[in-house]
């Protein structure tokens, strides 16, 4: 059996037996730069906009909403089972289809639609990044199949960095089988090192907080 | 052999454009690198580094408890995790998952473990279709070739090359402008991703607890690769084990701005299992293929097995003032660089390239960068000593074949066998003095022979021989 065989080389070489527990691991390390909320959604704007994303401050539900229809202009989008979304009444838009709740169709919407509209469960001030959480509420696929992704998050959502996040979720696993950190557009320097956006994913983001 | 890669790696010097390519883009990586990784940007970089250090050792001094640990943990979300000692476990097991799915195509994303057992070619041969869906992996693999960087495999061809490439093997308009040359790639990948059956990643990193598979990437290729199809199979060296998830913090840090200069990559997926029922996508299938393929070798080794820390950044390359000069494909195994003149001979025998430990100048540029501390220039020491002492066996081994083969010739030949012992005898004689030999002559009074007889003399040589005493007796008799 490999699993035996690999098993009992690791121990051998090692030095160690069966079942015997491990060593007290080092311990974890982590910073916790507490910014106040203001800092925080300045920062992650100013980082945002660094990685080439387009961001804007929304004070009223109502203004991301119209934000938005200007920004869609009358393209197809997709959006997310967020409440937030609907909160803000996106979901009402003329050309935004939502409420997939079936694999298959979402895929289909999601690969014509020039629109991805997601919210976000959490993002990094330090590095400009959205923490998106799979589950009924957001599809995996809408920030990823269409050129555009729109991520709209209530601004409390904005934590400092990655050592927070970790500290908050030290356990993903309980509430999720997916948890995608997206710092800026999808982007490659494969050929000739020249920097391209947009290669499998989104190539442009807009970030609205409200 | 020596001399063939002598040839290669002139052929790669005297390239004036390929060595202006390496040139500059290791340059613009060690660039990018160095501002990420500054003080005013990052002011805790040494303690980052100190700390995954010890995070590594500690996973892989208790490797087989934290295995385990990641197995049950994946278990109990629904993955399932598969042990392989070789590439062969790895092909057996997907050609075989393939037909028991009725998958018929692959979408798979860049990974050096798997590059390692030829994966993408072993299941080609086994007429299951595996695409590369890294922008640089599917250039390297259109152009029937080996990556040539750990983070930039098709650096070595330019964008008039990928230009002829895509308007072969693609039959598209010839292109040469990098953004078009994207767009042509992500259409034609696109249309696989949606099509295929199984995706097929490497990891980054294996999370312990609780059982997550961790993929860091700039393009959204693997992204694609683990959600569009049914089923997501990750490869991933047993060594790739950190036990916490909040031991991320570290390392995520370090991982980007050693490779590109990134704080963070574009996306980091952190996946555990397949979609849950609430979910609306994902894989409905998802394995860990925990490969072996000569990891639990390494790991007898006390010093040597810090070799098993490595993240795969890159950052040794680009420093490498060896590497910068020969480039990515004159090393002979997978792995380039430094990382890969310590990888090769502790994975393949040190005397599959005797040479590749001594092409180095000890600068101790990869150590000073490494994310995790591993001291290459110290193991190259070690494996350069190994070499030579292999070499010695080698050589004794030759000598002493040598040795026998002419006793035998000699013994075969009595008049020949005679005259040598008549001559000895007569050599040996003159050494004498009150009735034994102290020691051998002077040319002779070396090696074992002069160890032998330092503790111990030989009693004097009767007169005649056995032959000739035995020839008088003969004679005796007959009269």
């Amino acid at each position: 059996m490999p699993r035996e065989y690999i098993l009992h080389k690791t121990r051998t070489a090692l030095g160690r037996s069966v079942g015997q527990p491990p060593a007290p691991p080092p311990p974890v390390r982590m910073r916790l730069a507490e910014l106040d909320i203001e800092a925080r959604i300045q920062l992650f704007l100013e980082q945002i906009e660094k990685l080439a994303g387009k961001t804007r401050l929304a004070c009223l539900h109502a203004e991301a909403c119209a934000y938005l229809e200007t920004l869609l202009a009358g393209a197809p989008a997709v959006a997310s089972n967020a409440p937030f979304l609907r909160h803000c009444g996106i979901t009402r838009l003329p050309s935004v289809r939502t409420g997939f709740t079936d694999a298959a169709e979402l895929r289909a919407a999601c690969a014509t639609a020039h629109f991805g509209i997601t919210s976000a469960d959490y993002a990094l001030a330090d590095t400009g990044t959205l923490v998106l959480l799979s589950s009924s509420q957001e599809a995996r696929l809408i920030s990823l199949l269409p050129p555009v992704h729109v991520a709209v998050a209530p601004r409390e959502k904005i934590l400092t960095g990655l050592d927070e996040l970790l500290a908050l979720l030290p356990q993903p696993a309980a509430q999720t089988s997916s948890m995608v950190l997206i710092t800026g557009p999808s982007r490659t320097a494969d050929i000739e090192q020249i920097l391209v956006r947009g290669v499998h994913g989104p190539g442009e983001i807009h970030v609205v907080v409200v | 052999m020596m001399a063939s890669y002598q040839q290669k790696i002139r052929h790669t010097l005297d390239d004036p454009r390929l060595q202006s390519a390496i040139y500059a883009a290791s340059g613009r990586l060690m660039d990018h690198r160095s501002h990420a990784v500054a003080p005013a940007a990052l002011p805790d970089f040494q303690e980052l580094r100190t700390q995954a250090n010890l995070i590594k050792k500690h996973a892989i001094e208790n490797l087989d408890y934290y295995l385990q640990q990641f197995e049950s943990n994946l278990t109990s979300h629904g993955g399932r995790v598969i042990y392989a000692r070789d590439g062969s476990e790895v092909v057996s097991f997907l050609v075989g998952l393939a037909q028991d799915k009725q998958a018929r195509l692959v979408v798979k994303s860049k990974s050096m473990t798997t590059e390692e057992i030829e994966l993408t070619d072993r299941l080609q041969h086994n007429q299951l279709e595996t695409v590369e869906t890294d922008l640089g992996e599917f250039i390297v693999q259109l152009a029937g070739e080996r990556p040539y960087h750990i983070v930039a495999p098709a650096l070595h061809k330019t964008r008039y090359d990928v230009a002829e490439l895509f308007s072969q093997r693609l039959g598209v308009e010839r292109e040469v402008v990098p953004e078009k040359q994207t767009k042509i790639a992500r259409s034609v990948l696109r249309r696989k991703f949606l099509a295929a059956d199984i995706g097929l990643t490497g990891a980054n990193f294996l999370v312990a607890d609780p059982g997550a598979v961790v993929l860091v990437e700039n393009e959204g290729n693997i992204r694609l690769t683990t959600t569009a199809p049914r089923m997501h199979v990750a490869v991933a060296g047993i060594e790739k084990i950190i036990p916490r998830a909040q031991d991320l913090a570290v390392f995520l840090k370090l991982l980007g701005r050693s490779a590109t200069g990134q704080p963070l990559s574009v996306y980091t997926s952190f996946l555990c299992g397949p979609r849950r029922p609430s979910e609306i996508d994902g894989p409905e299938e998802f394995y860990v293929v925990l490969l072996d393929n000569g990891r639990t070798k390494l790991l007898g080794d006390r010093e040597k097995r810090q070799s098993l820390y490595c993240i795969r950044c890159g950052a040794c390359l680009n420093h490498c003032p060896v590497y910068r000069k020969i480039g990515g494909h004159n090393y002979p195994w997978t792995y380039s660089g430094p990382i890969g003149a310590i990888l090769t001979p502790q994975f393949q025998g040190v005397m599959q390239a005797p040479w590749l430990p001594f092409a180095s100048s000890l600068c101790g540029a990869c150590a000073e960068v490494c994310p995790v501390k591993i001291d290459i220039p110290k193991l190259l020491l070690e494996l350069r000593s190994e070499v030579k002492k292999a070499e010695a066996r080698e050589r004794q081994g030759r000598l002493e074949r040598l040795g026998f083969r002419l006793w035998a010739w000699v013994m075969r030949h009595p008049r020949i066998y005679e005259m040598l012992g008549l001559t000895a005898a007569a050599v040996l004689a003159s050494q004498e003095s009150n009735g034994c030999l102290r020691q051998p002559p002077a040319v002779l009074n070396r090696g074992p022979l002069r160890a032998w007889f330092s503790q111990r003399d030989l009693p004097a040589l009767p007169e005649r021989s056995f032959r000739q005493a035995w020839r008088t007796r003969a004679r005796v008799t007959r009269d």
